[in-house]
Formats: structure tokens, C-alpha cells, sequence
């Protein structure tokens, strides 16, 4: 046989398994939800469901002592959004309702308020809050803080005796001008999103072929390894492109994320990533004979590690050297920074280009090692 | 002298370290231009012997060569030059027959106008021309199976091996099958066929019997079943008390084999034993013949003759409902949309009889049998044990019925001692009638020695006898078997058969479904599904006869169902007409 028939047999047999393995996506349900309705549930869940920002947490707030001056702090307390508040002039009425968690936090205003703010001298108010949530707990303490401040200014505003030297603060915060954690979090959800997807539709491609005895037959045919992840990895990059489709319009149209970077950079950075999780879906496929040990083996591996060390929910710099250390090689957190850098900074090389070249380094790796421990027999 | 197709010397393969070998030591030749038949037991190692042969296992020890490969270096070489069929088929379900075909082209470099005249003889041979569009997943057993063989004949390859490919496929497409697998010989192409059936051992020039690993025999079945003639006998006219008949016959040492066909008992006489007579056999109006010998008989004599056991037959008499039969099927009919799965099924079963629901797969055979048992609920008609309907009585009509499924359905993470607690707890038994249930069947089906291992890795015959001990717990005089030793080697059947022959003495009521002929020559009555349709009831004697010609002046009870099953088609055709 020439080197010339060998060559053109391996590409009809690559075109013939990529043909086969699409037929099989555009006619299997299974694929479809895979790649279009779990992501675009998983972007609505993270991106409606989760946020950290807080709006009208339940307060109990308690004046000791009426006067014009406290009165004057409640009502600004009052018409934030922040705090959804219910008066009282005893602490104690709000100590059970703070232990059952219905309220997030007390805040009081002492008896003394009024001689002590003529005095200029700490302000007279405590806050106490639920500190088995230190989350809404450092938001309440915050708020109040805030609140605080604005109106001690408004007042010397109204009294125009602003202090002389006083530093003025006008804090700039740039590409997420309005602090909204959802624009960080839709890009996160979408890297989470796509690991999961990504590695999933490989994984289980491969093993479907195992549990309905359907590689025996193709084993016993010419094809070679690689031939056989080239026709796995090819419909299935296609069918990751068109989720990453859904992500991006959903993100664009229905949360309002800006996209800063071009489209071009977006694409092409996904690609990158996209081989990284079809990959690991191979490898996964390798070891995995069943559908149910892949998709338990694809949320061990790729989104489990993803949603903990990709950074976008958890900060991975206060955790512990070892975890941190172990982030290094979860192929999400590169994706996660890119990702979020494409849409609210723009095409910063300087994130952008070790990022890929980490990815790149990653695919090849995975690559490798599917294509060493892919069986060309059955045992 | 042609060099043989594969080669196989001192080969052996372990799967697992401390597990036993799945192959000994075997060695072996393969003739080019005929068809060799690998029959065996289920876990006799005929899988892995094909697995071994098609270069898709790694040899443990030794060496096997394919048409001058090595299996071991050369896989790629073997997978060009030989056509393999795996169990089940290897097709893409959600692929047509067309798709399937051309992916296999593809894969195997069949191109241009080669393709167009393969694919032309292929779907022709396979009379698969008018359903190139259908998804195989949409196709019958029998086509599939002929879909399949086609895949693996697409190159014309010079050896093709054929894992199992008659199981689930109805007698009529195996007939087919059969006939094309000789046309290919004709061709000079070498054949291995493996199978759990041993008739079709009969078909073959060659054959290898394998068990657990080993060949027990190799070479012409003809002569394997020639070293027997003359010892096989087969008993008449011994009416009701057959059953009996047959355990006490099977006592004798004289007689090493026995088994029910029909109204008939066929036994096997002991190397130099003599002639069974009436006397001997202690039934004086029966008619003795000496009957030429098949393969079976010919395998069961060469593994020793069944395993003799006193069989004590488990429980009491069940207690009489009189004025109902135990079983009955008034026009159970049961629609899936457009579809009739089961169409105005009727039939009854008398007490102590055993009777066989027989039909291809896909008949309407289990969906007639998931109503009898209550799990399907009829869209008209009724099932009814002992005059309670299933659905209007249905607590009370699964007391009185024990169900024993095709699949192995114990746990097998539990010992057998709590195989059986967990089972007679279901059965809503507790305190000392737990006990004692439990107790009675270890006895009666002999389970003590294993009492205390995992129900698991037991071998096949005793999970036969756990499952059919768990299904009897609670007494009922009605038991219900879904093809109970399909696949299952000869001893293994005898014996189980020795169980059920033993309760139906003491009354029991057996209702089994089967697509298998030899279970069903244990039953006293078959009814005969097909499309739906109950097309025949009687005795299989009776059936036999109906079918009777010039043609086939013997006909067996295959040869019966596919001439009914011939005839009711013609018959819609006509009516169609």
C-alpha cells in the first residue's frame, strides 16, 4: 500500500466518524441539552440567582431617646435601598427575632445620641449583627457606616461649615463603574459553564459507544487512535462553539454585560479553552466504561475544581497555600480572568497572552495523554 | 494441505489477577471454507476466544495468528483482512441502514464504483434494499442481525467471525441466516459462528466445544453425535404421570440423560448399559423407540450425564379455588397509541399444567406476560389467577402468583442467606413463618453449603435455584417464568427443569414465556404469538402434526412454528388481497 492510500484513508475515515459522530448530535436529545438548555440554565441561575450585593436586609433599628437628630438619621437609614427597617425604642423586643434569624443585624441608637453628635464626639451607635453570616454581617456594618457618613456630611453640607482641610474622597472605580457583581459573575458562569459542557460531551460520547457494545465493531475496523479522537473532538468543538453562542448573546442581550474586547479575541480565546475541555472529557472517556461513571467523573473533575479554584466566587488568594497552589492547574481560572477581562476591560495582551499560552500548554497535555491511554483493544 | 485461517497455541487470557482463566491453555486451528461453531455454556469463554482471535484482546500467554498475523504486533493488520460481528451487532442505532453501511465503508476503504456494486450484492443477499432509510435502531432483531453481518462482510473478508448472532433473533431469521452464512462458504470464506444453541451445532462442518475455558471436543459433530447412537431412546404414551416417570427413570444408573419433549421422555442410556424397556422402567404401558441421537444429547453424555440429585419437592399442595382455573386470559388486549401489542389474547390453564407463551421477539409475547403478572395494565380484557382479576384484586391475585424474571434480579452484594430473609420479607412474612419458609427452601432447592456467600459469584445454576427459591417463598400455587434458561448451558437447564417438574407434581401451575425451542418442549400446552396475535394453541405433538407434509415427514417444533407462522402470514396476505 502506498504512503499516498494510507493518507487518503485516513482522512476519509476521519471525514467518515465526523460525519457519523454529527448525525448522531443533530439526532440525539441528549447532546442538544447538553449544549444548549444546561448552560443557558446554569447562566440564568448563577446570574439571577446569585449576587453579592445586598438590597433591603432586614433591620430592627432602636431609638433609646427621640429627638430631632435621631429622628433625622432614621429617616436616611430608612429611604436607602439597603435596609428594610422596623422601629422600636427596646432592644430587647428585636434579641429573638435577630436568634431566629429574621432579622440580619440590630442597630441602635443610644440615649445619648443627641449630646454626643453636639459634642463631636463618637458617633453614638452600635450595630449589632447575625455573625454566623459574615457576609450580610459585613454588609450591615458597612451600610451603616456609610449611611453615617453621607449624613454627617449632608449635614455639614446644610450647615455649610465644612471643615477646613477636610479630605474630600471621590472614590473612581473603573470597568465596573456601577460595582454590580453581576458583571463579573456572567463571565464566570460562562467559563464554569463551558469546562462543564465541554468535558461532559466528550465524556460521554465515548462511553455511549462502550455501553452499547458499538466499539467492539469499530475497534475491529482500521480506524486508528487518533483518527478516532479527531472524528470525537471535531462536532463536538462545533457543538461547544454554538453553547458559547447562547452564553455570549445571553450575555450581551440579557444581562447588559459590555462586551470591551473584540469578538474575534473572544472567539479564538474560547477555542483555546474549549480543546482544553474536550480533552479532559477524552481522558475522562479513557478510564470511564458507562454514561453514569462519566458525567459523575466530568463534575468531579472539571466542575467542581472549576467553580471552587477559578476564582469568580471564591477569592483564591485567601485561601491556603496548598489549595492555592492546586489552582495553579485548573484550566478555569485562566479562562475565568480572560474571559472577564474580554468583556469589561478589552483585549489586554498582557492578561490575555499567558493566559492562552497556558491553555495551549494544557490541550497539548491532555491531548497527549488521551491519545497514550486511549485502548485500541478492549481490555 | 491449505493453511489454516487462525492458529492458536498454548493461549490463555486472565482478566483479572487472583480471577480464574477466561481461557486454558487452549490450542486450536481454524479451516478456511467451512463454518466452525464455537459452542459452549454462558462464561464457557467463547467471547473472549473471538475477542482473542479478532485482535481486540491481548493474549495473556501463547500465541494466536490470523491469516499469517500476529494478534499480538500485527492488530491492524488482522482488523483490515477479517469481518467481525460483536454481540448485539456493533450497529449506531440512531444511524439509517444506509448511514451505517457507509460509515463501515469508510472506515474499511471500501470506495467508488467497488462500493456501489458491494452495497448493490450486500442489500440484496440481505433483502434489506426497501428499508435503507430506516434507523437501525427502528429495525426487528432479525434485521439488525442481517444489517450487522453485512457491516462486517463489507470487504470481503477472508475470515469472518460471528459472536452469538442467533440470540434474540426468531427461529425463522436464524433459518436465513443460516442459508447466507453457506453462501459465503460456497465463496471460500472461513466462518466461526459461536452459540449457546446446540442444535445449531449441527449446521456446522466443525465444531469446538468449549467449557470453562477449555475445548472439550473438536472435529465433525456428526461424529460426536455418532459415538452415541443406538443409546438414545425416546418414551411414549406415559400420559399424566410422565413427570414422575422421568425422576424415577433418571435414578437409574443405567440411564445418564433425560429430558421431556413434548409428551414424550427421551433418555440417554449409560456406555454399555442395556436397552430400556417397560419393565425396566417401571411403566408397563409405555412404548419405547430408539431414536437417532442430536448434538445435545451427544454434549451431555460427553460432560457425564446430568448431575443426579434426589430432588425433595419444596412446600405443601397448594390449596384448590375450585370452579376457576388457576390461570386465565380473557381477550387481553393492550395498545400503545396506534400500535397493538397484544390483540384479544385468550386462553386458560389448567392446574398442574405447564404452558409456554412462544413467539419471536417483538411479538407481544412480554407484553402479554406483563399483564398476566399485573405490572401492564390491559387497555380490554382481564387476567385473572385463580378467578381474581390483577387490577381489581390485585393484592390478592400477586399473593397467590410467584414471578421469576429472565435477568438475574437478586442482590448481588447479599449473601444468600439474606437474599433470601430480604425476599421472604417482601413476601410480607415475619417471625417464625419467616423462618420456616426460609428454612424450607434451603432445604428443599439444597443451599446450605453456600448459605453465607455473595449471591453475586455464584455460579449460574445456583443463582437459578436462589432466584426460583425466592420467587416460591411465599407458597403459590401459580409461578410464572419469563424465559427461565435462555442462554443457559444443558445441565444447568435439566436441572432447573428437574424443580419445576417436581412442583408441577404437587400442583403448581407454571406459566413461561420463551422464544426458545427446547423450553418449550417441556410444556404441556404452547400458544403461539405472533404480531399480537395468539395464532395457535395445543400440544407442541399436536402442533407438530398440524404442519406434517411429504416435505418434512418429522417435523420438529421449530420447523412447526415457523410453517404456522408462514401460513398466518399468507393468510393476511390473502385477506389483504
Amino acid at each position: 500500500m502506498s504512503t499516498i492510500s494510507v493518507r487518503s484513508g485516513r482522512w476519509r475515515r476521519i471525514r467518515a466518524l465526523v460525519v457519523k459522530e454529527s448525525l448522531q448530535v443533530v439526532r440525539d436529545p441528549s447532546s442538544f441539552v447538553v449544549a444548549f438548555v444546561l448552560p443557558a440554565l446554569l447562566l440564568f441561575l448563577f446570574g439571577f440567582g446569585i449576587t453579592f450585593d445586598a438590597t433591603r436586609i432586614k433591620v430592627g433599628l432602636v431609638v433609646e431617646e427621640p429627638t430631632p437628630e435621631s429622628q433625622e438619621f432614621v429617616a436616611s437609614l430608612s429611604n436607602t435601598r439597603y435596609f428594610d427597617v422596623r422601629q422600636s425604642s427596646s432592644r430587647l423586643s428585636f434579641v429573638d427575632d435577630l436568634s431566629a434569624g429574621k432579622i440580619s443585624g440590630i442597630i441602635v441608637l443610644s440615649g445619648d445620641f443627641t449630646e454626643r453628635l453636639a459634642r463631636g464626639d463618637t458617633a453614638g451607635v452600635q450595630v449589632i449583627t447575625d455573625g454566623s453570616d459574615p457576609n450580610t454581617a459585613g454588609l450591615v456594618t458597612g451600610y451603616v457606616q456609610g449611611a453615617w457618613q453621607s449624613w454627617q456630611s449632608q449635614r455639614n453640607f446644610a450647615s455649610a461649615a465644612s471643615a477646613p482641610g477636610q479630605i474630600d474622597v471621590q472614590p473612581r472605580f473603573w470597568f465596573n463603574p456601577e460595582l454590580e457583581s453581576r458583571r463579573l459573575l456572567v463571565p464566570g458562569s460562562i467559563s464554569l459553564i463551558m469546562m462543564m459542557m465541554g468535558s461532559l460531551l466528550t465524556a460521554l460520547v465515548v462511553s455511549r459507544e462502550w455501553e452499547r457494545g458499538t466499539i467492539e465493531a469499530l475497534l475491529a475496523t482500521p480506524v486508528g487512535t487518533l483518527e478516532f479522537i479527531i472524528g470525537k473532538l471535531v462536532p463536538n468543538f462545533i457543538l461547544g462553539l454554538c453553547a458559547m453562542t447562547v452564553c455570549v448573546l445571553a450575555a450581551l442581550f440579557v444581562f447588559d454585560i459590555p462586551l470591551r474586547g473584540s469578538l474575534i479575541v473572544l472567539v479564538g480565546f474560547t477555542a483555546v479553552f474549549l480543546a482544553v475541555a474536550l480533552s479532559l472529557g477524552l481522558l475522562i472517556s479513557t478510564v470511564a466504561r458507562t454514561q453514569f461513571v462519566a458525567s459523575q467523573m466530568a463534575m468531579l473533575v472539571a466542575f467542581l475544581p472549576g467553580l471552587y479554584f477559578s476564582g469568580f466566587l471564591f477569592e483564591i488568594a485567601s485561601m491556603p497555600a496548598p489549595l492555592r497552589a492546586f489552582s495553579v492547574i485548573v484550566p478555569a481560572k485562566y479562562y475565568v480572568r480572560g474571559l472577564q477581562t474580554i468583556f469589561l476591560a478589552g483585549d489586554i495582551g498582557s492578561v490575555l497572552i499567558p493566559c492562552t499560552l497556558i491553555l495551549v500548554f494544557m490541550s497539548t497535555v491532555l491531548f497527549v495523554l488521551t491519545a497514550r491511554n486511549t485502548r485500541q483493544r478492549l481490555d | 494441505m491449505v493453511s489454516p485461517l487462525v492458529s492458536i497455541e498454548g493461549l490463555s487470557k486472565v482478566f483479572a489477577p487472583n480471577a480464574p482463566a477466561a481461557i486454558q491453555a487452549l490450542t486450536t486451528e481454524i479451516k478456511a471454507g467451512q463454518v466452525t461453531g464455537l459452542v459452549g455454556p454462558d462464561g464457557a469463554g467463547k467471547t473472549t476466544l473471538m475477542r482473542l482471535m479478532a485482535a481486540l484482546l491481548e493474549p495473556t500467554e501463547g500465541r494466536i495468528a490470523v491469516l499469517g498475523h500476529d494478534a499480538r504486533s500485527e492488530a491492524t493488520a488482522i482488523h483490515d483482512e477479517i469481518g467481525y460481528m460483536p454481540q448485539r451487532f456493533g450497529l449506531y442505532e440512531d444511524l439509517s441502514v444506509m448511514e451505517n453501511l457507509t460509515l463501515y465503508a469508510d472506515l474499511r476503504g471500501v470506495v467508488g464504483d467497488e462500493r456501489k456494486a458491494t452495497f448493490e450484492r450486500l442489500l440484496a443477499f440481505t433483502d434489506l434494499a426497501r428499508f435503507t432509510d430506516r434507523l437501525a435502531g427502528a429495525l426487528s432483531g432479525g434485521m439488525k442481525q442481517k444489517l450487522g453481518l453485512a457491516c462486517a462482510m463489507l470487504k470481503s473478508p477472508k475470515l469472518l467471525l460471528l459472536d452469538e448472532p442467533s440470540v434474540g433473533v426468531d427461529p425463522i431469521s436464524r433459518r436465513e441466516l443460516w442459508k447466507m452464512v453457506y453462501s459465503l462458504i460456497d465463496h471460500g470464506v472461513g466462518v466461526v459462528w459461536s452459540t449457546a444453541y446446540l442444535d445449531e451445532a449441527e449446521n456446522c462442518a466443525e465444531v469446538i466445544v468449549l467449557n470453562e475455558g477449555r475445548v472439550l471436543f473438536q472435529g465433525d459433530p456428526k461424529a460426536m453425535t455418532a459415538g452415541i447412537s443406538g443409546r438414545v431412546f425416546q418414551v411414549h404414551g406415559a400420559g399424566a404421570d410422565r413427570r414422575s416417570l422421568l425422576a424415577r427413570t433418571l435414578a437409574s444408573p443405567d440411564i445418564i440423560d433425560g429430558v421431556m419433549q413434548g409428551e414424550a421422555i427421551r433418555l440417554v442410556t449409560a456406555e454399555g448399559a442395556a436397552e430400556p424397556t417397560p419393565q425396566s422402567i417401571g411403566a408397563s404401558s409405555v412404548v419405547i423407540n430408539n431414536v437417532p441421537p442430536r448434538f445435545e444429547d451427544a454434549f451431555v453424555a460427553m460432560l457425564g450425564g446430568q448431575p443426579k440429585r434426589t430432588l425433595t419437592a419444596p412446600g405443601r399442595q397448594p390449596e384448590r379455588h375450585d370452579g376457576h382455573a388457576p390461570v386465565e386470559a380473557k381477550s387481553l388486549t393492550r395498545r400503545f397509541g396506534d400500535f397493538t401489542a397484544a390483540d384479544h389474547i385468550t386462553f386458560e390453564i389448567a392446574r398442574g399444567e405447564i404452558f409456554g407463551l412462544l413467539g419471536p421477539n417483538g411479538a407481544g409475547k412480554s407484553t402479554t406476560f406483563k399483564m398476566m403478572c399485573g405490572l401492564l395494565r390491559p387497555t380490554e380484557g382481564a387476567a385473572l389467577v385463580d378467578g381474581l382479576d390483577l387490577y381489581m384484586a390485585p393484592s390478592a391475585a400477586r399473593a397467590r402468583l410467584g414471578y421469576m424474571a429472565q435477568k438475574f434480579s437478586l442482590y448481588g452484594d447479599l449473601s444468600v442467606a439474606q437474599n433470601l430473609d430480604f425476599f421472604a420479607g417482601a413476601y410480607g412474612l415475619s417471625g417464625a413463618k419467616r423462618r420456616e419458609a426460609v428454612a424450607r427452601v434451603i432445604d428443599a432447592f439444597d443451599l446450605k453449603a453456600k448459605l453465607h456467600q455473595n449471591a453475586g459469584g455464584l455460579p449460574l445454576g445456583f443463582k437459578q435455584r436462589l432466584a426460583l427459591s425466592c420467587a416460591i417463598m411465599h407458597e403459590p400455587p401459580v409461578l410464572f417464568l419469563d424465559e427461565p434458561t435462555s442462554g443457559v448451558d444443558p445441565l444447568t437447564r435439566r436441572e432447573f427443569w428437574g424443580y419445576i417438574n417436581a412442583m408441577v407434581g404437587r400442583g403448581v401451575t407454571i406459566m413461561v414465556t420463551t422464544h426458545f425451542m427446547d423450553e418449550a418442549e417441556y410444556c404441556d400446552r404452547v400458544g403461539l404469538i405472533y404480531r399480537g396475535k395468539c395464532i395457535a394453541i395445543d400440544t407442541p405433538e399436536a402442533l407438530q402434526a398440524s404442519v406434517k407434509s411429504k416435505e418434512l415427514p418429522h417435523p420438529t417444533l421449530e420447523d412447526a412454528f415457523i410453517a404456522l407462522v408462514e401460513a398466518h402470514d399468507l393468510r393476511q396476505q390473502q385477506a389483504a388481497a
